[in-house]
């Protein structure tokens, strides 16, 4: 679906996406690096369950949620891919957990 | 005359008392301010709550208790004449203590109440930390107990408000926005309304206009000396239902935030929202339940609510303009069943039943003693 330029070359990053071993690079956002790697769905609405994907990569339309490392609705287009990044679908609302 | 009763004032007062009016056939005109009214219909707590209410007039708390359970039979036709489930819910309620000393006087508080003269019994029950936590699992160390009462509930209050306004529309209530009342005059056993937007004349009018009474009732010969009182709210991102008991000052909405307030401050007509104010509230709320300290806040909102000098309704009709009413209170939606379908009636019938005299706003002219 996306292919990346040929001229950006940082150091690869190493996430897994619902427990599957993904690979990236510095720079990316969860976001890009979840579209890098052809995933197109990341979460399921609370509403009614359909899928939904990243779309504006703005910060704008709320539509890349996801959970990373255990907190919900993030917003997988403004926080940058970090290494060991554990990044799950977020399916419904965010569950509230005890800190 | 276009109408039989002029209800001046559109929001959850208003709309209710237009409501009920409709229903029994009175053709009705409601005069709206617009969008930039001090409208606290959409910015309130959305409570039906009970058990603290009418320390100093036990009429109240039989008020307030009656339209609470008249509310599931007022939104059920709601939902039949609009399609719109305004999510009433009565699963009861708490008052979460956060120390030793909250306990014991909120403990002391609702026996006093309902130790007054002709206060209804309302059930309750004191539950220590286990007994909370039984129904409550996400409490913190930090609560010490509360009191229960199955008498309240809760309700999503815009539906509420959006239900109200269809309902008028499709029962032909006349809706006039951008109607700012200048004048009332009482005439020929009718009232002739006015303002920049020209006139309407009625048989009766019904002034539902909050804060806006104080102006209006004395143009018919009442009086509502009410004055705003500044609450705050904060609301977080919706997440997953884990509440299923509001609390007086939070609630989870049907929709899956988590409401935090109420506060209440004499502050004049500022609606600024405070740090120093909504910053207690968080606390207090992240102490009651910690799991509420990871959620992010998407808004705060502020709005003047309506207060009388002693914090209950007022009700009358006017002795020297009869036929002109006045309705006003803070709680518009612990009361809006009460106003629909019991307060109405008995405008539409011309008198208001002896019971609720002690709402008068003559109750404010007692002579003081010197």
């Amino acid at each position: 679906m996306f292919r990346r330029l040929p001229d950006h070359n940082a150091e690869t990053i190493r996430f897994t996406f619902d427990g599957a071993p993904l690979a990236a690079r510095r720079g990316d956002t969860v976001a890009a690096a979840l579209l890098a790697n052809g995933i197109a769905t990341c979460r399921a609405t609370p509403a009614k369950g359909t899928a939904r994907g990243p779309y504006c990569l703005m910060g704008v339309c709320f539509e890349c949620l996801v959970t990373i490392d255990g907190t919900g609705n993030r917003q997988g287009c403004l926080v940058a891919l970090e290494e060991g990044m554990r990044i799950e679908t977020q399916a419904g609302a965010r569950r509230a957990v005890a800190p | 005359m276009e109408a039989d009763v002029t209800v001046i004032g559109g929001g959850l007062v208003g709309s209710c008392m237009a409501y009920g009016l409709a229903r029994l056939g009175a053709r009705v005109l409601v005069l709206d301010e617009g969008d930039v009214a001090r409208r606290a219909s959409r910015a309130n707590f959305a409570l039906v709550w009970v058990q603290s209410k009418g320390m100093g007039m036990p009429q109240y708390s039989a008020w307030s208790h009656g339209s609470s359970e008249r509310w599931a039979d007022f939104a059920a036709l709601l939902a039949e004449e609009t399609g719109i489930d305004v999510v009433h819910q009565r699963p009861g309620g708490f008052a979460l203590c956060l120390s030793d000393d909250e306990m014991e006087a909120r403990t002391r508080f609702i026996q006093r109440l309902q130790a007054q003269p002709g206060a209804p019994r309302i059930p309750y029950e004191v539950l220590d930390h286990a007994g909370v936590k039984r129904m409550l699992p996400d409490i913190g160390p930090d609560v010490v107990g509360a009191i229960y009462s199955p008498a309240d509930g809760h309700v999503n209050s815009l539906k509420l408000f959006r239900a109200l306004h269809v309902a008028n529309g499709k029962r032909g209530v006349a809706y006039r926005p951008e109607c700012v009342v200048d004048a009332i005059e009482s005439r020929d056993g009718g009232f002739r309304i006015r303002g920049n937007w020209g006139e309407a004349r009625s048989a009766r009018i019904v002034l539902a206009a909050g804060l806006g009474n104080a102006r209006l009732a004395p143009m018919v010969g009442l009086d509502a000396p009410v004055i705003p009182s500044k609450g705050q709210v904060l609301i977080t991102e919706k997440v997953a239902p884990f509440l299923h008991y509001p609390m007086g000052t939070i609630r989870q909405t049907d929709e899956g935030g988590v409401m935090m307030g109420d506060s209440q401050e004499d502050a004049g007509f500022d609606t600024v929202v405070t740090n120093p104010v909504i910053s207690v509230m968080a606390e207090r709320a992240m102490r009651s339940f910690p799991l509420l300290r990871d959620l992010n806040v998407v808004r705060t909102w502020s709005a003047s609510r309506v207060m009388s000098p002693d914090g209950f309704p007022i009700y009358a009709q006017s002795r020297t303009a009869p036929g002109a009413f006045v309705v006003t209170c803070h709680s518009g939606v612990t009361l809006a069943a009460a106003h629909a379908l019991t307060l109405a009636p008995q405008v539409q019938a011309g008198a208001l039943a002896d019971e609720l005299s002690c709402f008068s706003g003559a109750r404010f002219h007692v002579p003081q003693a010197a």
